[in-house]
């Protein structure tokens, strides 16, 4: 079937053999690829591909093999974004065998992608994972059977459990040093066009061993999804679970920070102060204040980034985080969100950071990066410091509670809006069709979520470091600088004067600006901004009376709004870089951030002013 | 009759399934197929979420998805046994 000029073509033999891994979202794929790799992959970039995939070079009897995890698709010959990124790897890099991974227990309609492969004309070999499940449900698979009808090695595993894992690992390597030739696709859509598996082709696989439960089967998941997935109780016991979730990630990751921040605190005045004491004071001050902090501020957050991981791991494994997004799709639709984009938000109200780096589970990425547009309005926790303090200036009687309610309010209509405006200007309009696999209930292994854990931490200290790094030595330099300059004379205080003709409309004074200016950098460093400006400590009463006899109610409230809205602090925006990639997109949701601060604070000090007539 | 008008609890065959013929048109459909829609397949509606949209719907025996009424709507289905399956 498959012409000359189109297809798998053999080039040049690739020196270590390479094995790349495909498979539906769901199957359990990077699973055995961990297990294949013993864990020992890392994130790598190819060039001319936007997106890393996980890599490990394992060597056994002096031969060499590469293999590559490429992301989960649900067709070859597909549209969407990680689709493409597969066709452009097959179509750009020279493979020696694929390794198909399919869920064995929905080989029915999963079989598809072997038969693609094979139109292809690539050497495959398929892996039919979940053994378990395919038990519970009565599939029955004869392997063999369906092997010779493929003319591709099969192996069944439980990538989750082990079982069968040996066996498998085992038949990849003999079957890859068996192949001669390494190819590449040449037009891969096209072929997959020209030689479209039909019915026939499907139904031919299926009669060759594989026999399905019948569709009236009722499971574990179904009798469970009668009560979570209820009309009108799945919605409330959603909430009610998320909210507990909520408050558990914050009351025990939070009080985790504390440790590593005395740690740093410790390192920096008994081992770096010292040690450092030979370098004349303006390097030694700059290396502690500048890149130092950065570290240590970024360090910071990797106990709560860690903790948060474990419960999205354990949410994502278990598959309830599908079903949040079926509960909420109806109202989240309308500001172009879906359901994992609103728990996400959920999370972003304690940080931020993590908030952003859990999008990845939301498979269309123009809803993923909409989700991490606005997650940022989120009013997180440090931010609350900000908040407390200021609001017990301006409205110390019960109204600074009620105060800090409605900024909560805000802070979750605003990123509601904003996700509609943007929605409604089409330049995230999803391309993805909305389906949403709900997978069968599972439990989390503990191995699986510690290893992921392990995995995303390891990454986000190496990629936000530099960030960090950067990002503090240019705040440093501006508060520092011009030399012995302090105050309103640094480059800091000059920024802040240059901005008084858009702060002054917003009630915000030169000193506060420069606060908000630092504020970029970590919502605790603000407050102690603010103090050093005023020349008083930190939190004290002599800071309160001070502040207190020159901002009145509506300067300190549109100090707040703008707090609450512009960019949270610089790990978040290393974040968002992180995660997209995008300096470009970085930017404008920076950009956007200030905007809508400028403009709320704007619209709430000019209206509150000509009410009040003041 | 197409998917969107089936009952809760209601089961059918698929037909096939419609695209407007333009590129993404043609991407929603092989999408679908690749989730199990494909003609001759049993589609069962497990229940709708609150507010009657997306659907859950069981596709053959072991496949669960959640659609929205509006990518349901292009889903063909018939309550007859078909011709030729």
């Amino acid at each position: 079937m498959i012409t000359t000029e189109i297809g798998a073509q053999p080039v040049p033999k690739n020196t270590n053999k390479r094995v790349v891994f495909v498979g539906q979202p769901n199957t359990g794929k990077s699973t055995f690829f961990n297990r294949v790799t013993n864990a020992t992959a890392g994130v790598a970039n190819w060039p001319g591909l936007t997106v890393d995939f996980m890599q490990a070079e394992i060597t056994k009897d002096d031969k060499t093999i590469e293999f590559v995890d490429l992301p989960g698709i649900y067709d070859l010959d597909g549209f969407t974004e990680d689709e493409k990124v597969v066709q452009d790897f097959l179509q750009n890099y020279s493979i020696d065998l694929i390794v198909c991974v399919i869920n064995a227990s929905q080989i029915d309609r999963q079989i598809m992608m072997p038969l693609q492969i094979k139109n292809l004309g690539l050497p495959c070999l398929v892996v039919l994972n979940m053994a378990d499940e395919v038990k519970r449900f009565g599939v029955k698979i004869n392997t063999a059977q369906l092997s010779e009808h493929l003319g591709m090695p099969v192996f069944t595993i439980s990538a989750k459990y082990g079982s069968g894992c040996g066996i498998a690992i085992d038949g990849i390597w003999k079957t890859v040093n068996q192949l001669e030739d390494s190819y590449k696709v040449v037009e891969l859509v096209q072929c997959c066009r020209a030689n479209r598996i039909t019915e026939a082709d499907m139904k031919n696989a299926m009669d060759h061993g594989i026999v399905m439960p019948p569709t009236n089967l009722v499971t574990f998941t179904n009798r469970m999804d009668a009560v979570l997935l209820h009309p009108f109780f799945g919605l409330p016991i959603f909430f009610l679970s998320m909210l507990l979730l909520f408050l558990f990630i914050w009351n025990v990751g939070m009080p985790a920070q504390d440790p590593v921040a005395d740690f740093t605190d410790w390192l920096q005045a008994s081992v770096l102060e010292p040690g450092l004491s030979f370098l004349p004071d303006g390097v030694k001050d700059f290396i502690i204040s500048g890149p130092y902090t950065g570290f240590a501020s970024l360090l910071g957050f990797v106990p709560l980034v860690a903790f948060f991981f474990v419960v999205m791991t354990a949410l994502e494994d278990s598959g309830y985080l599908s079903r949040a997004a079926y509960l909420m799709d109806n109202i989240m639709r309308k500001a172009g969100l879906d359901g994992r984009g609103f728990v996400m938000q959920l999370f972003g109200f304690g940080c931020n950071v993590p908030a952003i780096m859990g999008t990845r589970t939301i498979r269309s990425k123009s809803q993923r990066l909409l989700s991490i547009l606005v997650i940022p309005f989120a009013l997180c926790s440090a931010r609350l410091q900000v908040f407390v303090f200021f609001l017990g200036i301006i409205l110390p009687s019960n109204l600074g509670a009620f105060a800090l309610w409605l900024l909560y309010i805000i802070s979750f209509v605003v990123a509601f809006v904003m996700a509609a405006i943007f929605n409604a200007s089409g330049q995230f309009k999803s391309k993805d069709p909305f389906v949403l696999e709900l997978p069968p209930y599972r439990t989390p292994t503990l191995k699986q979520v510690a290893l992921n854990v392990w995995t995303e931490m390891k990454t986000f200290v190496q990629k936000l470091s530099v960030f960090m790094i950067i990002g503090t030595t240019i705040t440093w330099y501006l508060t520092n600088f011009p030399g012995g300059a302090e105050g309103m004379q640094t480059y800091a205080g000059q920024i802040g004067e240059f901005f008084q003709p858009l702060m002054q409309p917003l009630g915000i004074n030169p000193l506060l600006t420069v606060s908000l200016i630092i504020g970029f950098v970590a919502k605790e460093v603000q407050l102690a901004a603010v103090a050093t400006m005023y020349g008083t400590a930190e939190g004290s009463d002599a800071l309160k009376a001070t502040l207190g006899g020159i901002i009145n109610f509506q300067q300190g409230f549109s100090y707040c709004l703008f707090s609450l809205l512009y960019v949270p602090c610089l790990t978040t925006v290393a974040t968002i870089w992180g995660e997209t990639k995008s300096a470009r997109f970085t930017l404008f949701s920076v950009a956007v951030s200030m905007v809508v601060a400028w403009v709320v604070a704007f619209g709430f000090y000019q209206s509150y002013n000509l009410i009040t007539g003041a | 009759m197409n998917l969107s008008e089936l009952e809760v609890h209601g089961s059918a065959t698929v037909v096939g399934v419609r695209s407007d013929g333009t590129e993404v048109g043609d991407g929603f459909k092989e999408r679908l197929e690749a989730m199990g829609l494909r003609k001759g397949r049993s589609v069962q509606v497990l229940r709708k979420a609150p507010g009657g949209d997306p659907y859950e719907v069981r596709v053959g025996s072991t496949t669960e998805i959640a659609i929205r009424k509006s990518e349901a709507s292009l889903v063909d289905i018939t309550q007859e046994p078909l011709p030729d399956a």
